[in-house]
């Protein structure tokens, strides 16, 4: 029932939305929709905690600890995102860069791909969730072009194309995937794309098939996660869209990603029966946490900036999956959780930033704790946050992660620890003249919405000093899974 | 393997047609022709799909045909030549780069694919298994196509041709995936060919052509 | 190893001589119904080669013997590839002595002798022409000899008339894809190596898009008339080629009786109709390619006779 709730609230927002979204009042309908939906996600949250894992709908969907708190983190970050682009967007239109049309289309295909993402987390069947990773990238793409300007047109173009072509490549692994199972388990039909009927199955799954699947969906959702050598689109992406959207790809998108290839992995680990996945998912990861370090050196604009910054913190977690066991497995999901709020703050602010001055140029921006105070220190404790200072939450997960990495994997730990000291000394140099220092821009016509990123920080700030023993042993048990 | 029926080797036949379109559809200039032979491929697989289910008595398989006729052979190529008339580009003619190197990497891939698909055909059950491989091999020098397409509208056709290879590619290993998904695997198609539909006139706008050049100016800078 | 066998030999020898300028006239007479224009008459070549013998050599002054002589070499190695070809039979007695990859080297000698002769006598367009010819001829032969491997490792023999023999006692053999790559294959390595658009103009007079013509252009009297015999004699082979490959319902078996024979002729000249009505619609519809596409018309040949080798492997073993 509250998984009707759910997935109901955003699609019948979409289409809400599709209707009056050109009105003055349509982003109070959207950030009512996704309080809705969080509420929804709450009670569905509550229900698991209470009775443990379950399925609905004829085996359709299945909610067990792991997607559980990520569709609570979707759903809260939805709903905090949708107050912030209510300010946001209204700047934006005042400066002239969105008409009211446009706004529909982006209300619309906000809650349009909040439903996708919701979906893809609770479905039990492969295929849907293909199906709705497909409706993610495609709701998003024309959100990265709203501006309509050359950049963002071609930012988009790169992000239809490479995301069309990983997921095709998905695609295959699903085909095969379920080519692996129908010899298992035979007559099922439809059934046999059931997540829970191949996770009891796994043992007996053909390995050289389910091998070839698991690259296949490795690389296929992994350009979606950003991995390198595939993750050429979300800088660009990042960059080029309204702030609220780079929030939600970076916050939600990537987590709901690597989510689908962790299901593939949990299948690919009991049907290989070798560390193969494992060791894939490491090397993915640590290639893209060094590349992307690397590559923030180079960065001007800010945007783009924290986008590699999301790129480094996909391949920590992607890395510390692909190590496994269970620290290794509830550092991960930690990251995940920590990563996600504490990058989607640093957007709003980011966002702000941009508006207040005008330009996403990083040495232009300057003075930002004398304008508006708020801006800057969420700014500026985003960035410490996203940096891995203690106390906050990313600092916990990032040791937890390279403690494993030490223990079992030695030779990983250096080239981590190089990766996260350049990328601090690149983000850190970058801060600190955009929030200190004098300027001329003028204050924002509407107050910043700023409760958002505090909210985010704060989570992040307690998870750092103390995890409640609920949610400990929420992440236990997700981790368990995990492993197998 | 000389006892094969007149069906399965009529259902080879049309893969090796498949295999031979995807290899013009390489070396093809002309927008409006790489558009035909797109739905040639779109025709060739109902063929095969529509043998494959009268042999095998498999009535999805029947709606399945049903909705790639639909699909691919009707309403997606009218959108397209639709949208290659409002934009002009009837008589597009694109340099392509090397034609004779592009061949040769696309054999070597057909040989890789051939390879690839070995393990997996000596697992399916299905009577098209060995068209694995080449179903397979239109999956890659479909890639190699958006590799080596400089016009955005020819890139989607790559794309289009991709999902045919797919859909070969699924019918061969398992006789198609559930109706249900393939139903939503055609949704998000035509989705996707509606919003290439409207980025093109997007494109145009802001770069007066389609031509993918103008798309490299994001670089790191 | 009979005297009727060698009888069928030399007999289907003289038939390929005394056809090959009929079938020239024939795809001539299609060109011109397709063209809307009125046609010679069938035997205008037969007319052409009396004229050529009644006139006089001329001959450059440091023309060689290799000038005087090529003539001759190319129309033998025609001979010799009709001979081996089993176009009417397969009691060949020729043939068990070279099978097809023989073949390809006989076509390569008399390509050879071409054009060194065009090149000995110094004109620029004998020298152009023979580097083109040269040219298409070293893309040719790797996709003639693939498509020949191809066709083999279906019948499992190289000797052509072995080939036959497997196909008529086998029928359902042939709808195999990868013979039909093969076949497309052959037929583009056909119009490159006869001089046939899209890839050269036979009809041609303008000597800078000519390939084949201009190596001829020195050539007079029963010079010429050799020359154009062997190129129609080429043209004549290379159909019988593709006849024994993918077609070769009608031709007689080892033992065959006289009543058999005259069928195979039948069957032969039916195939020839429609053979070459179906050149003269490709050659109708396609324009011809510039220069230097002519490798990638040929690259393709090439690759799609690879990928039938390839087909075969996967789908048919």
């Amino acid at each position: 029932m509250e998984i009707l709730l759910v997935l109901g609230c955003p699609l019948l927002g979409a289409m809400l939305l599709a209707v009056v979204g050109a009105k003055r009042y349509a982003a109070e309908v959207s950030v009512a929709i996704s309080l809705a939906t969080l509420l929804a996600a709450t009670a569905l949250v509550l229900r698991i905690i209470h009775g443990g894992s379950m399925t609905a709908l004829h085996e359709e969907f299945f909610i067990d600890p792991f997607n559980v708190f990520l569709v609570a983190l979707t759903a809260l970050v939805g709903f905090t995102t949708s107050v912030f682009s209510r300010p946001y967007m209204r700047i934006e239109a005042e400066h002239g860069r969105l008409t009211a049309a446009r706004l529909r289309l982006y209300h619309s295909m906000y809650q349009l791909f909040m439903a996708a993402m919701l979906l893809a987390l609770t479905t039990n069947n492969m295929g849907f969730l293909w199906v709705s990773m497909e409706m993610a990238t495609l709701s998003t793409v024309l959100l990265v072009s709203l501006y309509r300007t050359r950049a963002s047109v071609e930012a988009a173009w790169k992000y239809f194309i490479l995301c069309g072509v990983g997921i095709a490549l998905a695609l295959f692994g699903t085909a095969l995937l379920y080519a692996a199972a129908e010899n298992v388990l035979g007559g099922e039909g439809m059934n046999a794309l059931l997540w829970t009927h191949l996770n009891a199955v796994k043992g007996q799954l053909e390995p050289r098939v389910m091998g070839l699947a698991f690259v296949f969906l490795l690389v296929g959702y992994g350009t979606k996660v950003g991995l390198a050598p595939l993750h050429n689109w979300l800088p660009d992406a990042h960059a080029e869209g309204p702030t609220p959207v780079s929030a939600v790809l970076s916050g939600l998108l990537l987590n709901v990603a690597l989510y689908a290839v962790i299901r593939c992995k949990i299948l690919a680990d009991g049907a290989l029966h070798s560390t193969l996945p494992g060791h894939m998912l490491m090397g993915f990861g640590l290639l893209s946490t060094v590349l992307a370090s690397f590559f923030l050196w180079r960065q001007r604009d800010i945007k783009r900036l924290f986008a590699y910054s999301s790129i480094e913190h996909m391949g920590i977690i992607t890395f510390a999956f692909g190590m496994g066991g269970p620290i290794a497995n509830f550092a991960a999901l930690l990251h995940m959780t920590m990563h996600s709020l504490t990058k989607s703050a640093i957007f709003f602010a980011a966002g702000h930033a941009t508006q207040l001055s005008g330009t996403q140029r990083m040495d232009k921006i300057r003075g930002l704790l004398a304008i508006h105070p708020s801006v800057g220190w969420g700014l500026m404790l985003g960035g410490l946050a996203i940096l891995g200072m203690p106390p906050f939450g990313v600092f916990t997960s990032e040791y937890l992660v390279l403690i494993t990495a030490m223990r079992d994997h030695p030779w990983a730990t250096p080239i981590l620890l190089v990766a996260l000291a350049v990328a601090f000394a690149a983000i850190f140099s970058r801060l600190q003249p955009m929030v200190f220092g004098d300027t001329d821009d003028r204050p924002l016509p509407h107050s910043p919405a700023l409760v958002p990123v505090f909210i985010h920080l704060g989570i992040v700030l307690m998870m750092g000093v103390y995890i409640p023993p609920a949610l400990a042993e929420w992440y236990r048990l997700a981790a368990r899974l995990i492993a197998g | 393997m000389a006892h094969l029926n007149l069906a399965t080797q009529v259902v080879q036949m049309l893969a090796g047609a498949l295999l031979l379109i995807s290899f013009a559809m390489l070396a093809e200039r002309r927008s409006r022709r790489l558009l035909i032979l797109l739905v040639w491929q779109g025709a060739v697989l109902v063929a095969s799909t529509l043998l494959v289910a009268s042999t095998a008595h498999l009535p999805h398989l029947f709606y399945s045909a049903a909705l790639t006729f639909v699909l691919k052979v009707c309403v997606l190529p009218w959108i397209l030549f639709r949208l290659m008339r409002k934009l002009g580009i009837e008589r597009d003619n694109e340099p392509l780069v090397n034609v004779p190197t592009l061949m040769l990497v696309g054999l070597g891939l057909v040989i890789f694919a051939f390879g690839l698909a070995q393990p997996v055909s000596a697992l399916a059950t299905t009577v098209l298994r060995n068209t694995l491989g080449i179903a397979l091999a239109v999956i890659l020098l479909s890639f190699l196509m958006i590799l080596a397409r400089r016009k955005a509208f020819t890139q989607v056709i790559g794309f289009l041709s991709l999902e045919n290879g797919l859909f070969f590619a699924a019918t061969s290993t398992t006789y198609g995936m559930p109706m249900v998904v393939e139903l939503g695997m055609a949704l998000d198609l035509l989705v996707a060919v509606f919003i290439f539909g409207i980025f093109f006139f997007h494109i145009r706008e802001q770069f007066d052509s389609l031509d993918l050049d103008q798309l490299e100016s994001l670089k790191e800078d | 190893m009979s005297a009727t066998a060698y009888a069928w030999q030399v007999g289907e020898c003289l038939l390929a001589i005394a056809l090959a300028p009929l079938f020239a006239g024939w795809v001539g007479q299609c060109r011109a119904w397709l063209q809307n224009r009125s046609a010679p008459p069938l035997w205008q070549p037969y007319r052409v080669l009396r004229k050529l013998f009644h006139k006089d050599v001329a001959l450059a002054t440091h023309a060689s013997w290799l000038f005087r002589s090529a003539p001759y070499v190319v129309f033998a190695t025609m001979v010799v590839a009709a001979a081996i070809i089993p176009s009417v039979t397969t009691d060949l007695p020729l043939a068990r002595v070279a099978d097809a990859i023989a073949l390809v080297g006989v076509f390569a000698t008399g390509r050879v002798f071409m054009s060194l002769a065009a090149m000995d006598v110094g004109t620029a367009f004998g020298s152009m022409g023979a580097r083109r010819e040269m040219m298409i001829g070293f893309l040719t032969e790797p996709a003639l000899l693939m498509v020949l491997f191809s066709a083999f490792m279906a019948f499992g023999s190289t000797a052509l008339p072995r080939v036959v023999e497997v196909v008529l006692r086998q029928p359902h053999i042939m709808l195999h894809p990868s013979l039909f790559f093969a076949a497309v294959a052959f037929v583009m390595v056909l119009l490159a190596e006869n001089a046939r658009l899209p890839v050269d103009n036979p009809t041609t007079h303008l000597e800078l898009t000519m390939i084949h013509e201009s190596m001829t252009l020195e050539y007079s009297g029963r010079h010429l008339a050799l020359i154009e015999w062997a190129a129609w004699l080429k043209l004549f082979n290379y159909a019988c080629i593709g006849f024994t490959l993918f077609m070769p319902w009608g031709i007689a078996l080892h033992g065959a009786g006289p009543g058999l024979l005259a069928l195979a002729i039948g069957a032969l000249i039916a195939k020839l109709v429609v053979a070459g009505a179906a050149l003269a619609l490709l050659e109708s519809i396609t324009a011809k390619l510039r220069l230097f596409r002519a490798p990638e018309f040929l690259t393709m040949a090439f690759l799609l006779a690879v990928l039938g080798l390839l087909v075969h492997l996967l789908l048919e073993v």
